[in-house]
């Protein structure tokens, strides 16, 4: 039976759910409001919310200084560059655990999210090194790689969990009527998972296009991301937060459009298979 | 169509011979203080006298930096053919044989116009390996209002018996003034900078002779005693998350009577633009105990060429223009004499023009010319440093002891809890490194 909603539980749940979402967006918010303050309004107390003297110079000093252009593409190509090859390699690999399971499988999986564990900096050298023998240091290729391997955990056990919702019959229907392991990952199992597959690319994109350590370590100029503009308006000398507001709303401004647009199949994917 | 690839190829020939006749790259690492991302902006200048050279910039934060740079040189990566470093950095890499000594900046150069004490601290046995670009010290800024409120007259050199005096007559709680705001936040570059200074100034060290830590004596109890009783009566509330920025904002929003830190400063508390008390700002020594010794420390950002560097010639040409005497001239005349990269060298300071206009210019200078890296303490120690001890091992131990200090400013650990524990900290550190033996 239906539980009846009030309109006074609908009213204090729509606001609730308003309010919660007006909190996660705040400090979003404030940054976004702080670089268009001059730095004097920037720290001002109390602090200013709309009423203060609006300027875009902050946006034409950092264009100024830096080349977005360019570390917004090396960010774009790093993310997409670590995504593809990640559904590349996981897309088979989830396929492999999901449906074909060994007695090893479950131990595997729970090996490959143990990486995840280990803080960074802990390999930092050992990779810094082999970066430089082979001339990987501030490459698209070295960075992609690196992104691709911190990330394949999480996509291997992402899609496997989507992949498990997947009724074997149909697979095996596939198989029945003649179609090979390649041809039914493609065309049937694929086909099947899109919504999990968007989200877990929609996911690895986010966390390569964060992704801080790495690109600020192994990068100087050539292949360096959105996060090494960022870095360098970060100050502990000066005052000059609403420069460094206005660098990380352009840093983060194409991520927040795609996942603006993509929200639906980001929260279906993330939700798919909750529901048994 | 043929004609078109024939002009395709040619023009990509003669691109490629263009490319191959062209240019040392350099790649330059430095950080994004206000100085070094005015100098990007006037590379034209270097460009046009030495066209056979390109400059590639990587500006970073400077802790990020010098996580960054470190590994590189570490690592003998060599990405960067110049690298922008502190005072902290210089002696320690030169003892390693990290850096490239600076021999050949040319015959206009004139190194014997450099701070006697930024060259000091930049130099090992004599040679120097890293030319500095600018040079700070620290110092009081003071509100000359408060002061003619309160009757109160800041002595060019004052001590910190007035110093605290002033502070608790200027606070005025209830309508948010504090008569101080120092450094509380904890890091070996943020409170354990002005600690160490101050500690300077009160007859204490990090270490005796024989690298024995001395937090046990009672010249850092002094110190941190008056530190604290000084900031819970006259400092602002949460001061132990304090650091340089906090404190900007505090002092340039007109919360701070008084602030005791880097002579870079100045030039942002007297600007318009970023302070609301810009023209009521005056400027003073940093306290002392009439011990010999200011409280103030010494800090050069500096370039060098790291050791096994393929490009030391066209790196030690970019380093001679940015250091030299023709850069202050290039950036008075483009941009005002206000401008100029401070603290290097004898001849600015003796500049009318620049006198004139940099209000804060001799209260800088004495304070660069009052700090010795060498002999930076009064009882004698085995480093140099002023506000560090130039060993590997301080950036770790500096910050494990500012935590110390910090928590005792904070209220969550007492003054001789925190001295106690600095104690164990360091001797245990210090013996792991092999120093104590």
């Amino acid at each position: 039976m239906a539980r009846r909603i009030t309109t006074t539980r609908r009213i204090t749940v729509t606001a609730g759910g308003w309010l919660a979402g007006f909190i996660i967006f705040f400090p979003i918010l404030w940054m976004v409001l702080t670089s268009f303050k001059t730095e004097l309004d920037a720290f001002s107390t109390p602090p200013q919310f709309l009423f203060f003297h609006w300027t875009t110079e902050n946006y034409a000093i950092v264009q100024h200084r830096s080349d977005y252009i360019h570390h917004a593409m090396n960010s774009i190509i790093l993310a997409v560059g670590s995504t593809v090859l990640g559904l590349a390699v996981g897309i088979p690999a989830a396929w492999a655990m999901a449906f074909a399971p060994t007695k090893r499988t479950r131990s595997t999986l729970l090996w490959m999210l143990s990486t995840k564990m280990m803080p960074p900096v802990g390999v930092l050298v050992p990779i810094y090194l082999i970066f430089r023998d082979t001339g990987l240091l501030d490459t698209h290729g070295g960075l992609i790689f690196v992104e691709f391997m911190a990330n394949l955990p999480i996509i291997v056990w992402m899609l496997y969990t989507y992949f498990k919702e997947i009724p074997k019959d149909i697979l095996e229907a596939a198989r029945m009527d003649g179609a090979t392991v390649g041809k039914e990952l493609v065309y049937v199992l694929t086909p099947m998972a899109i919504p999990g597959i968007a989200s877990t690319v929609l996911l690895n994109i986010i966390l390569a296009w964060n992704e801080a350590f790495w690109t600020l370590n192994l990068t100087t100029v050539k292949a360096a991301p959105l996060t090494v503009f960022i870095a360098s308006y970060s100050s502990p000398e000066g005052l000059f937060w609403a420069k460094l507001s206005a660098a990380s709303t352009l840093a983060i401004a194409p991520i927040m459009v795609l996942g603006w647009f993509s929200q639906k199949q980001l929260v279906r994917g993330l939700t798919f298979g909750a529901v048994k | 169509m043929r004609i078109v690839i024939g002009a395709l190829l040619g023009a990509a020939s003669i691109l490629a011979i263009g490319q191959a006749a062209a240019a040392t790259k350099l790649t330059i690492a430095t950080v994004n203080n206000g100085d070094m991302v005015r100098m990007q902006s006037l590379t034209d200048d270097f460009k046009a006298k030495n066209p056979d050279i390109d400059l590639e910039w990587v500006t970073l934060e400077e802790n990020t930096l010098r996580q960054k740079v470190t590994t590189d040189i570490a690592t003998k990566a060599g990405q960067f053919d110049v690298l922008t470093i502190g005072t902290y950095e210089v002696p320690i890499w030169a003892k390693k044989g990290w850096l490239v000594p600076l021999d050949n900046l040319g015959a206009d150069y004139d190194v014997n116009d450099l701070l006697p004490a930024i060259r000091a601290g930049l130099s090992l046995d004599g040679k120097l390996y890293a030319a500095p670009f600018y040079g700070e010290s620290s110092m009081v800024m003071y509100r000359t209002d408060l002061f003619d409120k309160a009757g109160l007259k800041m002595p060019e050199q004052p001590t910190w018996d007035f110093i605290a005096d002033a502070a608790k007559k200027i606070t005025d709680k209830d309508n948010g003034v504090y008569g101080i705001c120092l450094r509380g936040k904890a890091g070996w570059g943020e409170n354990m900078a002005f600690l160490t200074a101050m500690s300077n100034s009160f007859g204490a060290r990090w270490f005796d002779e024989k690298w024995v830590p001395q937090f046990d004596q009672p010249e850092w109890k002094n110190t941190l005693n008056f530190y604290v009783n000084l900031m819970k009566e006259a400092g602002p509330p949460g001061a132990a998350s304090n650091g340089f920025n906090e404190n900007l904002a505090l002092f340039n929003s007109g919360k701070c009577g008084m602030w005791i830190d880097a002579t870079v400063a100045a030039s942002f508390v007297t600007n318009p633009k970023d302070s609301k008390v810009a023209d009521k700002v005056g400027f003073a020594l940093a306290p002392n105990n009439g011990l010999g010794k200011n409280a103030n420390w010494l800090w050069a950002w500096s370039l060098a060429v790291p050791a096994g560097s393929k490009k030391v010639d066209a790196a030690e040409k970019f380093i001679a223009w940015a250091t030299g005497k023709g850069y202050l001239d290039l950036v008075a005349a483009k941009e005002g004499w206000a401008n100029v990269p401070p603290g290097t060298r004898a001849s600015l300071y003796a500049n009318p023009e620049y006198q004139k206009a940099a209000p804060f210019a001799k209260m800088t200078l004495d304070s660069i010319n009052s700090a010795d890296p060498n002999h930076p303490t009064v009882k004698p120690v085995p480093y140099t440093g002023v506000q560090f001890v130039a060993i590997p091992e301080f950036q770790g131990l500096g910050t494990a002891v500012g935590q110390q200090f910090s928590a005792a400013l904070a209220g969550s650990s007492t003054v001789d809890a925190a001295l106690a524990a600095a104690q164990a900290i360091a001797t245990r550190e210090m013996t792991k490194a092999g120093y104590i033996k």
